[in-house]
């Protein structure tokens, strides 16, 4: 028989636990739903600095957005879930890692880095009805029939073009020479700035000269490059963790001449590694230079640095594509499981952009390159690094 | 050309500095230290922190590298490869302890120490110009440190009680054992030099190169090419082998520019045939 105590005891644990159950049921139906996006990138090795920043980006947004109520689309609120995967720069793990998605019933992805990476989760994308936003560059990723991936940044083959021909006029350079990784995103950027040069008449008097992505010390790459004492060095798909000592190697062999990149920098990285010989360096940002950036920006890298420690200017350009998908939902909420509605809405989609100054718009482009909308607008923000900063040079678009 | 000895030399420099420590290693313990260049990463990040970040010396920041590495080391010596190379009958174990080390030193140091590529300030500024020949100052000391931690090491080894030690234990492990020579001890000794010299080089380099947490790997496969053109376990040959990859770099760089980056798949073919010819390397066995 129960004494008294014992009745007590279990009175005072049914309440409790009733009341717990209530409390959880209650707090359940005031959680917003998740909202699961997916990024498929390199955030170890070598090139992690590009993932890293990618995914950081999208972590720094979703938990400004769940911590303000969630984003709102359609008559339902949720809460950012960001699902990463890490695909080690590796073809192989990136479709791991586009089948990871998929099975988690994901319909957007931000990623992979790389061309070969993007390249190989295309079959896994069409078939799961996956939305990808790959930094990389192949055409055929981004041209009819392909309509899956957008192009998450600008092209080397569009600013390029701009950087060769804004030198040309404003700094008189005739002479340029280039050098790439042995790999194959910073050799086909070669080979498109190359073409870009030739077709501004400019001599290229440099196109074969290649490095490991693992060299340690240019000064023998750079050596013969220097000899023919270029106007304009373009380091082709420079990754940030070579792009100083490529830097530094060319100016103590005394190199006097322009250099210049079209992939994004981090300036603290620039600063550590060349010091003040990488002034006057030129590589393609996003909306951080002050000029340029924002309150919001300046709020997003706020945001960031406390919460990672330290920021990265890549993130400049990689701050837009989750914004991207959630406005695209918000403008079509249909497009939250559908990507056919998705795709419906890229042709007519646009938005303020609140990471720059001014009314500048969000909106889908890419009909010159790739004859259909497949790429977001960013603005290609041509910046010059100057004693640990950097300063916008001047800004294009791409339509 | 004479640049193209000078960059060739330098690089030679370093070279043999980073595969001293992984054929010490492996000639005290038949063990592949494949968290070689991991270790000689860390050393750069600890560098990098002390004089880059906290300012102190520079000096006191390498040797804070060796130090600590020293003591990872030795504990990785007593801890891990001691009781799997008694516990295991089978030389993988050993093999696959070491690639689960530099997979672990990887995941850490990215963790502490993050993505970007660190760097320091220079240590000596200014450029020599002479001769046909362009060579930062800081360069220049660099290889001239490395040289002479080189050939300390060599007269360590060869007239140093610890150093004559090792060598026995390299040569004839049972016969060492008989003739009254703490084996455990001196292998501990030998495996915490070994990462130590990874770590100072790791220090030392970070002012030339900079750092970051992904070279770890690329750096180990360099220092096996090394010891396997030198000869495996052989002092003179990880400097020979080291030497020999530095030239061949420099003036491939040069030569072969116009036919794009085909320097390393000479290299790489090059080396496949003289290891057929010569399995050993050049130096054959361990210590000569």
């Amino acid at each position: 028989m129960m004494n008294r105590r014992n009745t007590l005891k279990t009175v005072a644990l049914g309440t409790v636990s009733a009341m717990a159950l209530l409390m959880g049921s209650t707090l359940h139906a005031a959680a917003n739903e998740k909202l699961k996006i997916g990024f498929v990138g390199v955030t170890s090795g070598p090139a992690a600095a590009w993932g890293t920043s990618n995914v950081r980006s999208m972590q720094t947004l979703a938990a400004w957005y769940n911590e303000t109520g969630g984003v709102k689309i359609g008559d339902k609120t949720y809460d950012i879930d960001i699902v990463t995967f890490d695909d080690q720069k590796d073809p192989k793990r990136a479709v791991e890692g586009m089948e990871k998605m998929a099975q988690e019933g994901i319909h957007y992805v931000v990623g992979p880095n790389v061309d070969d990476g993007a390249a190989a989760v295309r079959p896994v994308a069409e078939k799961n009805n996956i939305i990808y936003f790959p930094y990389a560059f192949p055409k055929e990723l981004y041209t009819p029939p392909a309509s899956n991936a957008i192009l998450g940044m600008i092209a080397n083959y569009q600013s390029g073009p701009a950087i060769y021909k804004y030198l040309k006029e404003n700094k008189g350079v005739k002479k340029v020479a280039f050098v790439a990784a042995n790999e194959s995103d910073p050799l086909s950027q070669r080979d498109g700035g190359v073409a870009a040069a030739k077709a501004l008449g400019l001599e290229v008097v440099a196109d074969k000269d290649t490095y490991q992505n693992d060299t340690r010390d240019f000064t023998p790459v750079l050596t013969p490059i220097v000899a023919l004492n270029p106007d304009l060095l373009v380091l082709s798909g420079v990754a940030p963790a070579n792009a100083p000592l490529l830097i530094r190697s060319a100016r103590e062999l005394g190199y006097e001449g322009l250099i210049s990149t079209e992939t994004a920098q981090d300036a603290k990285v620039l600063e550590e590694g060349a010091g003040e010989l990488a002034n006057g360096f030129i590589s393609v940002g996003g909306a951080s230079t002050p000029a340029i950036a924002s309150d919001r920006m300046k709020e997003f890298v706020a945001r960031y640095t406390k919460m990672f420690g330290e920021y990265n200017d890549e993130s400049n350009t990689k701050v837009y594509a989750l914004d991207y998908i959630l406005e695209t939902m918000k403008a079509n909420p249909a497009a939250i499981d559908n990507i056919d509605e998705f795709k419906k809405t890229i042709d007519t989609f646009s938005a303020p952009n609140p990471y720059v100054k001014g009314d500048a718009k969000l909106n889908y482009v890419g009909t010159t390159s790739f004859g259909q909308k497949r790429q977001i607008s960013v603005p290609m923000v041509v910046n010059e690094y100057k004693d640990g900063a950097f300063q916008t040079l001047f800004v294009g678009s791409v339509d | 050309m004479e640049q193209v000895i000078a960059n060739g030399l330098y690089l030679g420099a370093q070279y043999a500095l980073i595969a001293l420590g992984l054929t010490l290693i492996f000639g005290l313990m038949n063990v592949l230290n494949f968290a070689h260049g991991q270790m000689y990463v860390l050393g750069g990040f600890i560098t990098y922190a002390i004089y880059g970040q906290l300012g102190l010396p520079f000096p006191v920041a390498v040797l804070a590298s060796g130090v600590s590495l020293a003591v990872i080391g030795g504990l990785m010596e007593r801890y891990l490869f001691r009781t799997v190379i008694r516990r295991s009958h089978r030389e993988e174990s050993t093999m696959l302890l070491a690639a689960a080390t530099a997979f672990f030193f990887d995941a850490v140091i990215l963790l502490i120490f993050g993505e970007k590529q660190r760097g320091v300030p220079k240590i000596v500024k200014g450029v020599f110009h002479d001769f046909g020949i362009i060579l930062p100052y800081d360069r220049i000391v660099v290889a001239v440190v490395a040289a002479l931690m080189i050939f300390a090491f060599i007269l360590f080894m060869k007239y140093s009680r610890t150093g004559r030690a090792m060598r026995a234990l390299a040569q004839d492990r049972v016969a060492a054992q008989l003739m009254g020579i703490k084996v455990d001890r001196y292998t501990m000794i030998g495996f915490a030099l070994g990462a130590m010299l990874a770590g100072v080089v790791g220090g030392l380099l970070v002012s030339i190169t900079g750092v970051n947490s992904g070279i770890g790997g690329p750096i180990s496969v360099k220092a096996f090419l090394m010891i396997m053109i030198g000869g495996a376990g052989v002092v003179g040959g990880a400097i020979a082998g080291g030497f020999i990859l530095g030239m061949m770099e420099s003036v491939g760089l040069t030569v072969l520019r116009e036919y794009g980056d085909v320097t390393y798949l000479v290299i790489f073919a090059a080396l496949m045939i003289f290891l057929a010819i010569r399995p050993n390397g050049l130096m054959g066995k361990p210590w000569g």
